[in-house]
């Protein structure tokens, strides 16, 4: 089949372009290696919407941190997924810390950012009681909040679909050819012709590239492990708290997470692309790092971890840019603020097809809404009573930690879930303290029956993430 | 007629049981032994008695029924009884909250979101597994490492296995009875690790599932990192010093494509939280009188709900005893206020009930923190007994009789576990 533009690639950016794209009268196809969309690095992010204050002026980065963030309030009126401006907080211990400060208050002047403000170590204690005393003062960014960002691209990918995408999941792509009229993207399951393509490939962006013999972005690899807390913790912190940077990151921060729990980290460790292993040395730099912020934080209360990948090009700049391939478009680097930044990227980079040579004819069709899940622990009682009556499955828990029903799984599962790590990010069943104990077994068997397959084919994450495997056959004598 | 699926929920209980495991089915017994009419026991699974259901080993009811049962010839047994009494069992049903009024909040397919009072409410919830999370261990996170618990719901009741190369973390009694029916199932069981130097579960399933299968266990060692992207596809695993910390030096990796852990069970506690009873921080289960009463009046709480217990026939006493003092409560009869407070000292990690009376009998548990033996079991100034050896795998019981505790009237009394030289100084 042959469209406009084919996006590799189906993280936050991939997914955010592809939905924008799907606003025209345009043909547009999102390939993804894996059987999700969103579960590379940006499932494994920190979830933060930066303020638009941090990035530095002059790059790439800066341009659309800003812009970005302020864009966030349209897609989460559109889309269901969890967003709230819940603020930040970057504190000083010391005085290169408060210069620091000033500096960043600044910069987000300059920019525009609204609401910055410095508090006195007076206001932090009223503010965060919690935070450590040894904190002399802080900045606030209200404009700073923050998102799941699995449920996020879930979203976008769904609302693209419902607009016309064509999305191919479990599809690697292994070679990209240019030709008289286009591109043949070849995958190993079948090849699509294209007039644009974009390298939305992750940590594989310089190797998409290379495929096709355009730029590369000298990516380098830096790993983040991040913690999650006890529920215990809840309310303990309100605000993102970030301590003063270093050249390479911004700290380890205690992240309030749209549910409201805790989440503490991340690292930033140079990795290979696929080194998502958490270690003992990344935990003790971790909750070291959490605890100079925020002495009440143990290790005792960690109830899951795991690590991300950032791709980090040479300059530590995105790369977002059209290449020596006319129609291959670079859209790679994408790091912290990768996230915060993703609708603005969307923006540019439909911009950037337009400037070479696209043609885009608003669709009158397009919807921008997608039906919001119903999240049943979160309703009144009475409105439980009337969703059970119009749904029995509603009235069986499918994960008790986090008050998941059958009926949601169900949803999930119809709306693209394939997988248990799919279920788990739509819904939240095996999130909590015990960790897919009790809702694993559950969520299987929904899976196994409503996709007619066997139990031994239900996998944690696609591929060889089988979960249970047949009963050896005995030979009888 | 009792019904296994109540077609009219009462508008009111005299006691609401929260869970149809084995703590449930008995505090019901009780309940209903001791005068209460209408009793409800509220099961999440569309069948009652639990995790007994997937226990289909023997070696239950030794004490209680004084005959070796599997889990769920045990269970209907308590079943049984249970309808005989007149219980009404409503099962896939969910207990959302219960309020100070004991007005208790439910969701059920069948019966939709509704609500319940009860003039006292028992919480036998029982335990969930620690998971790999509680400890941390480095490395990946791909499929097949399992708590053994949910192992046992595959084999056991689903028929699949977790896969044919299986490593344990941990020396758990669910651990171990799953090292041995693997290896019944086909599969291959490449080790037992375990980080304590002294196994965790009773030394009867150490021998019959491990030495009698020839498993072999390693004390004092423990995973230290888990390799494999998509599937599990080894541990490495290191021996430990005296604090704990594994000795890199020494470290081996073991091939497997499934790692189950085995390292305890936590009291299943949210519903106790949320009702803001008071909670023993070491055992995380709520503090109880010797009727098993909960800080929140007319709450009880029996069973691993309260504290995690080795064998299902102590469950059933404790939790009958529990279900008689709630049905008690719910007809007007309460209890004589406890006089004694039981406090943990030397070797003792957690004594259950808190607080006893000194006029009546009581069986209380203890676990001790190390093994001793041989030793003496000390009540303050006033008791003592020798027992022959105590390990921490193997919950204490005692019985305390009114004439133990002659001349003692009331107030703190230390419980201590001490090496038996030690006495006799």
């Amino acid at each position: 089949m042959r469209f406009d533009v084919v996006i590799v690639g189906a993280g936050i950016v991939g997914c955010a372009i592809a939905r924008e794209l799907t606003r025209y009268r345009l043909d547009v196809a999102l390939i993804e290696r894996e059987c999700e969309v969103g579960l590379g690095t940006s499932k494994a992010n920190s979830g933060i919407i930066h303020g638009g204050h941090r990035a530095a002026d002059g790059t790439a980065k800066g341009a659309t941190e800003y812009r970005g963030n302020l864009l966030w309030d349209e897609l989460a009126h559109d889309l269901p997924f969890g967003f709230q401006r819940i603020g930040d907080l970057t504190v000083a211990f010391d005085d290169d810390d408060e210069r620091h400060l000033s500096e960043l208050l600044d910069q987000g002047r300059r920019r525009g950012v609204t609401g910055l403000e410095l508090w006195d170590s007076e206001r932090l204690r009223r503010e965060e009681p919690n935070l450590s005393h040894d904190i002399r003062s802080a900045l606030h960014a209200p404009t700073s909040g923050v998102v799941n960002p699995y449920e996020a691209c879930f979203a976008l990918a769904e609302s693209a679909v419902r607009n016309g995408l064509t999305l191919l999941l479990e599809h690697t792509v292994v070679g990209i050819e240019r030709g008289e009229s286009g591109f043949t993207v070849r995958t190993d399951r079948g090849s699509l012709e294209a007039r644009f393509v974009i390298n939305a490939a992750g940590v594989h962006g310089d190797a998409v590239a290379r495929l096709v013999g355009a730029e590369e972005a000298g990516l380098r690899f830096r790993k983040g492990e991040e913690y999650l807390l006890d529920k215990r913790l809840v309310g303990f912190v309100t605000r993102v708290v970030f301590p003063c940077p270093s050249p390479t990151s911004k700290g380890i921060l205690v992240i309030p997470t749209y549910d409201g729990t805790l989440m503490v980290g991340p690292t930033a460790t140079p990795s290979d692309a696929d080194d998502v292993t958490t270690t003992a040395q990344g935990a003790q730099a971790v909750f070291e790092g959490a605890r100079r912020l925020v002495p009440g934080i143990s290790e005792e209360d960690c109830i899951a971890e795991f690590a991300g990948v950032r791709a980090v090009a040479a300059d530590e700049d995105f790369a977002i840019h059209s290449t020596a391939v006319p129609g291959f478009v670079n859209v790679i680097g994408i790091q912290s603020p990768g996230l915060t930044a993703a609708p603005a990227i969307a923006l540019d980079v439909v911009e950037l097809l337009r400037s070479e040579g696209l043609s885009l004819e608003l669709d009158d069709a397009f919807i921008p809404g997608i039906d919001a899940p119903i999240l049943f622990a979160q309703l009144e009682p009475e409105e439980q009573a009337r969703v059970v009556r119009g749904d029995p499955r509603f009235g069986r828990i499918a994960c008790r930690c986090e008050i998941v029903t059958e009926g949601e799984v169900l949803h999930a599962i119809e709306r693209g879930a394939r997988t248990m790590d799919g279920i788990k990010f739509r819904t939240r069943a095996g999130m909590g303290r015990c960790q897919g104990g009790f809702c694993a077994w559950r969520c299987m068997r929904l899976l196994a029956d409503t996709l007619d397959i066997d139990i031994s084919e239900v996998t944690k994450r696609g591929g060889r993430s089988w979960i249970a495997t047949p009963r050896l056959e005995v030979e009888h004598a | 007629m009792p019904e296994l699926q109540p077609r009219h929920l009462q508008r009111r209980y005299d006691v609401v049981v929260v869970g149809g495991g084995p703590a449930g089915l008995a505090a019901a017994l009780g309940a209903r032994e001791q005068g209460a009419e209408g009793v409800l026991i509220v099961d999440r699974e569309s069948e009652p008695g639990g995790i007994l259901q997937q226990c289909i080993h023997h070696g239950f009811g030794l004490h209680h029924f004084k005959e070796e049962l599997t889990g769920p010839a045990y269970a209907e047994r308590y079943l049984g009884q249970v309808l005989e009494h007149d219980v009404d069992i409503l099962t896939d049903a969910y207990v959302l909250d219960v309020d100070p009024s004991r007005r208790v909040g439910l969701l059920s397919s069948r019966h939709g979101r509704t609500e319940v009072d009860a003039g006292a409410v028992v919480l036998a919830m029982g335990a969930r597994e620690r998971t790999r999370q509680a400890i941390r261990i480095p490395g990946t996170r791909p499929a097949g490492i399992m708590t053994a618990g949910f192992a046992q719901k595959l084999v056991n009741m689903a028929g699949y296995l977790p896969g044919r190369r299986v490593a344990i973390l941990g020396s758990g009694d669910i651990g171990l009875i799953m090292a041995r029916r693997l290896v019944l199932e086909g599969a291959e069981v490449v080790g037992v690790f375990e980080l304590m130097p002294h196994a965790n579960g009773l030394t009867r399933n150490v021998v019959q599932c491990l030495h009698d299968f020839g498993i072999p266990l390693h004390l004092s060692t423990t995973v230290v990192h888990i390799h494999g992207d998509e599937r599990i596809e080894k541990v490495t695993v290191a021996p430990v010093d005296e604090s704990f910390t594994p000795r890199m030096d020494q470290a081996w990796d073991v091939d497997c494509d499934t790692l189950l852990v085995s390292i305890g069970l936590i009291p299943d506690n949210e519903l106790a939280r949320t009702l803001g009873v008071r909670l023993d921080p070491v055992t995380t289960g709520p503090v109880v009188t010797s009727s098993m009463e909960t800080s929140r009046d007319g709450v009880f709480a029996c069973g691993n709900t309260v504290h995690i217990h080795d064998l299902v026939d102590w469950v059933s006493q404790e939790s009958q005893l529990a279900g008689g003092a709630a049905g008690g409560y719910a007809t007007g009869r309460h209890r004589r206020a406890d006089n004694v407070r039981l406090l943990p000292g030397s070797n003792v990690r957690s004594c259950i009930p808190h607080t006893i009376t000194t006029e009546r009998e009581h069986t209380i548990f203890l676990r001790v923190t190390k093994s001793l033996a041989p030793c003496t079991l000390r009540l303050g100034e006033v008791y003592e007994r020798p027992l022959r050896y105590v390990v921490p795998g193997e919950m204490v019981t005692l019985k305390v009789r009114p004439r133990f505790l002659q001349g003692f009237h009331g107030g703190n009394l230390r419980v201590d576990v001490v090496a038996r030289e030690e006495a006799a100084a």
